[in-house]
């Protein structure tokens, strides 16, 4: 009779395959791993944060990068960078929103209000192309669900730009940036010291503005965030209870036949 | 079937009754006669039940807020995410509750092949099963199609360009299925509708599969056909029933652990950038549960000879039955099946990850030879075995393990154990 430890086999094997991997993926650097308040199991956003990111975007970002998916209404609900009333209604108020047609025909522009949607800086995907060298400048909704890496990597790409390595030819408008797939990007690095002035007072070291923008992106991503750990936390608890009590009768229900269970 | 005449008790009851006899198939099914030595890996039955219902009933919802339109369909997904009253959370059920119901149908799967419960008499349970599993592939691939983003887009690429391998007529059938000159919003169109047919013939089957598990009745770890009802079998209510949902419990546990704390780690982060075609993916990969048969696709260089063999992946289990030599069911009884039965887990394992791994160098090289295995375990192995294997004694019954014939009654209750 052949005896035979499968789970052996099965260890080996898989522990062959994650020790290969690593050999045939160089393209790519492993981001920086930051340690996020929203990453963990109960994780929620750093509320000042977001407000600190919020502004980063609208003051830098926000001239290329459009976040279609985003209504003003939602800086200001729960979970996110919960902006007042007020607030809220005052950046709405601060674009140009086009409406129409009005009962004339025409097409008239008027004070953003907090149900529009964000206002885009291109009017379409072709004129923000051109407008960036050939490269459109991507949606940034859900940017951090679409890369791997999420937060991580939009963090690492914010810090990552150098000087080419010797011997390295970039084209005009093409950077350097250690984390980007294939190392090349058509952005210029968009932050610097500075550049933002935080109305909180907070200094705007580049570190930090990376940090509380990218903050900002993870929540445009995943507003239901802090909702979802919340919910998913009590269910989970529920859950276990009600599997305990389950077990017990089924304990009991099977104590009456002559059998394992 | 070994059912006593059912009466009802109370006249209406009985008025019913004679005229539509449903209170006959309750009592049927509460007083089914189940083996009571079933593992908790007969639990993933009850758990494929909650797997399709869960399916349904939130791609129900879902379908009253999403927009079967290439220009409108990724936007309405968002529109789910950020605006529907726990859109969210009917959507991470949803994405999340697929791959869930293919991690339930692979254990439901492997536990058949273990125990043998696909041989002689319950063929046709089986094949019911593997159509089952056709349309639950062909369900979710059209389904992942349905959000229109990038591995949506070029995962319905690839997968329908496959046809245009066939000779002569290939092109005419993918231009047919597409609907237009590529994937496109026809395509989108008519995945949507399907998408929401398929669940419907699933369930539909799914009545099949348990009425023709009714016939003979259950399988069980050691494999052997039961007296029903006598003191091997334990009613269908309360004692599976209970023990059903104490295994679907912990499920769900895991599920929500999923759904609520990591809801994309299953999902391609390439599928949050809407579809254009004019950009391809670096790596078009599909969801993890297709893995292996797309490492069989890609490890023939010949893309008809590709597509004929990850075809053939799949049908060669319709005639597993007839493949599998061996009188005996339980691998528990076959030393020599169990050897080949995790040596074929590992090369199941191991295509599934050269499915997602880049189709050069090693890597391919490996899939091939897990291709080249997966056919011989079912086309060498498991007819020579069956024939050569000297199976270990087989009880009589699960209370009294009376030997058929002499043997060391200790050595088989041993290996009962340890399984």
């Amino acid at each position: 009779m052949i005896r035979f430890n499968f789970k052996r086999l099965i260890i080996v094997t898989l522990s062959t395959l994650i020790f290969i991997k690593p050999l045939f993926s160089a393209e790519t650097i492993d981001p920086i791993k930051v340690n996020w308040s929203f990453k963990e199991l109960t994780g929620k956003f750093d509320r000042a944060s977001l407000q600190r990111g919020f502004q980063v975007y609208k003051e830098v970002c926000a001239s290329c990068h459009s976040m279609q998916y985003l209504s003003y209404r939602n800086l200001g609900e729960a979970g996110g960078p919960e902006f007042t009333q007020e607030e809220v209604k005052a950046i709405a108020a601060s674009v140009e929103i086009e409406d129409g047609p009005d009962s004339q025909g025409e097409m008239f522009t008027r004070p953003g209000k907090p149900s529009d949607k964000f206002k885009s800086p291109y009017p379409n995907v072709q004129a923000s192309t051109v407008a960036n060298g050939g490269a459109y400048p991507p949606d940034m909704s859900v940017l951090v669900k679409a890369r791997p890496g999420g937060a991580d990597y939009m963090y690492s790409v914010l810090m990552g730009y150098e000087e080419p390595p010797a011997g390295m030819k970039l084209d005009d408008g093409v950077y350097y940036n250690k984390y980007m797939i294939g190392q090349k990007i058509k952005m210029a690095s968009p932050l610097s010291d500075g550049i933002v002035e935080y109305s909180d007072g907070t200094e705007a070291t580049m570190d930090q503005m990376a940090k509380d923008v990218t903050t900002f992106l993870a929540w445009a991503a995943e507003p239901e965030l802090e909702e979802r750990h919340r919910v998913g936390f009590k269910v989970i608890v529920y859950l276990i209870l009600l599997t305990i009590l389950v077990y017990l009768s089924m304990k009991k229900i099977w104590s009456r036949i002559d059998s394992e269970i | 079937m070994s059912d006593q005449e059912y009466t009802p008790k109370s006249k209406a009851g009985k008025w019913f009754n004679d005229r539509l006899p449903l209170l006959t198939l309750g009592s049927h099914l509460t007083d089914y006669p189940t083996p009571k030595n079933l593992n908790y890996w007969w639990t993933f039955g009850g758990i494929l039940t909650f797997c399709l219902l869960t399916q349904i009933i939130t791609g129900i919802v879902l379908a009253m807020h999403y927009v079967a339109h290439a220009d409108l369909a990724f936007a309405s997904v968002e529109h789910i995410m950020r605006n529907v009253n726990y859109g969210w959370l009917i959507r991470y059920i949803h994405s999340n509750g697929a791959s869930m119901f293919f991690l339930a149908v692979y254990i439901h799967i492997f536990r058949s092949l273990f125990y043998g419960s696909y041989k002689s008499p319950r063929e046709v349970i089986w094949i019911i099963g593997l159509l089952i599993y056709l349309l639950m592939m062909a369900t979710a691939f059209m389904g992942y199609v349905l959000p229109w983003g990038q591995m949506s887009f070029w995962g319905a690429t690839v997968i329908t360009s496959l046809f245009s391998a066939i000779p002569l007529i290939g092109e005419s059938i993918t231009t047919w299925l597409w609907g237009a000159y590529s994937v496109d919003n026809p395509t989108l169109n008519r995945f949507f509708s399907l998408h929401y047919l398929f669940p419907f013939l699933i369930l539909g089957l799914v009545v099949l599969h348990i009425w023709a598990l009714h016939v003979p009745g259950n399988n069980n770890p050691i494999g052997i056909d039961l007296k029903k009802p006598s003191k091997d079998t334990v009613p269908f209510h309360p004692y599976i029933t209970i023990k059903d949902a104490f295994a679907l419990l912990l499920f769900m546990i895991i599920f929500s652990g999923f759904v609520f704390f990591s809801p994309n780690v299953l999902g391609h982060s390439d599928n949050y950038i809407p579809a254009n075609p004019l950009v391809t993916p670096a790596h078009i990969v599909p969801e993890w549960y297709l893995l292996p048969f797309y490492a069989i696709l890609r490890s023939v260089p010949d893309k008809l000879g590709g597509v004929i063999l990850m075809f053939g992946s799949i049908f060669i289990l319709f005639v597993l039955p007839w493949l599998d030599t061996s009188k005996v069911r339980s691998a528990v009884f076959r030393p020599m099946y169990r050897y080949f039965y995790w040596i074929f887990v590992v090369d199941v394992l191991l295509l599934g990850y050269m499915g997602a791994m880049p189709a050069e160098g090693i890597y391919l090289a490996l899939a091939r030879i897990g291709t080249i295995y997966y056919f011989l375990h079912f086309i060498v192995v498991l007819p020579v075995v069956g024939l050569l294997e000297k199976t270990d004694p087989v009880p009589m019954s699960i209370s009294a393990p009376v030997l058929s014939s002499g043997g060391d009654p200790a050595l088989a209750k041993k290996d009962y154990d340890k399984i």
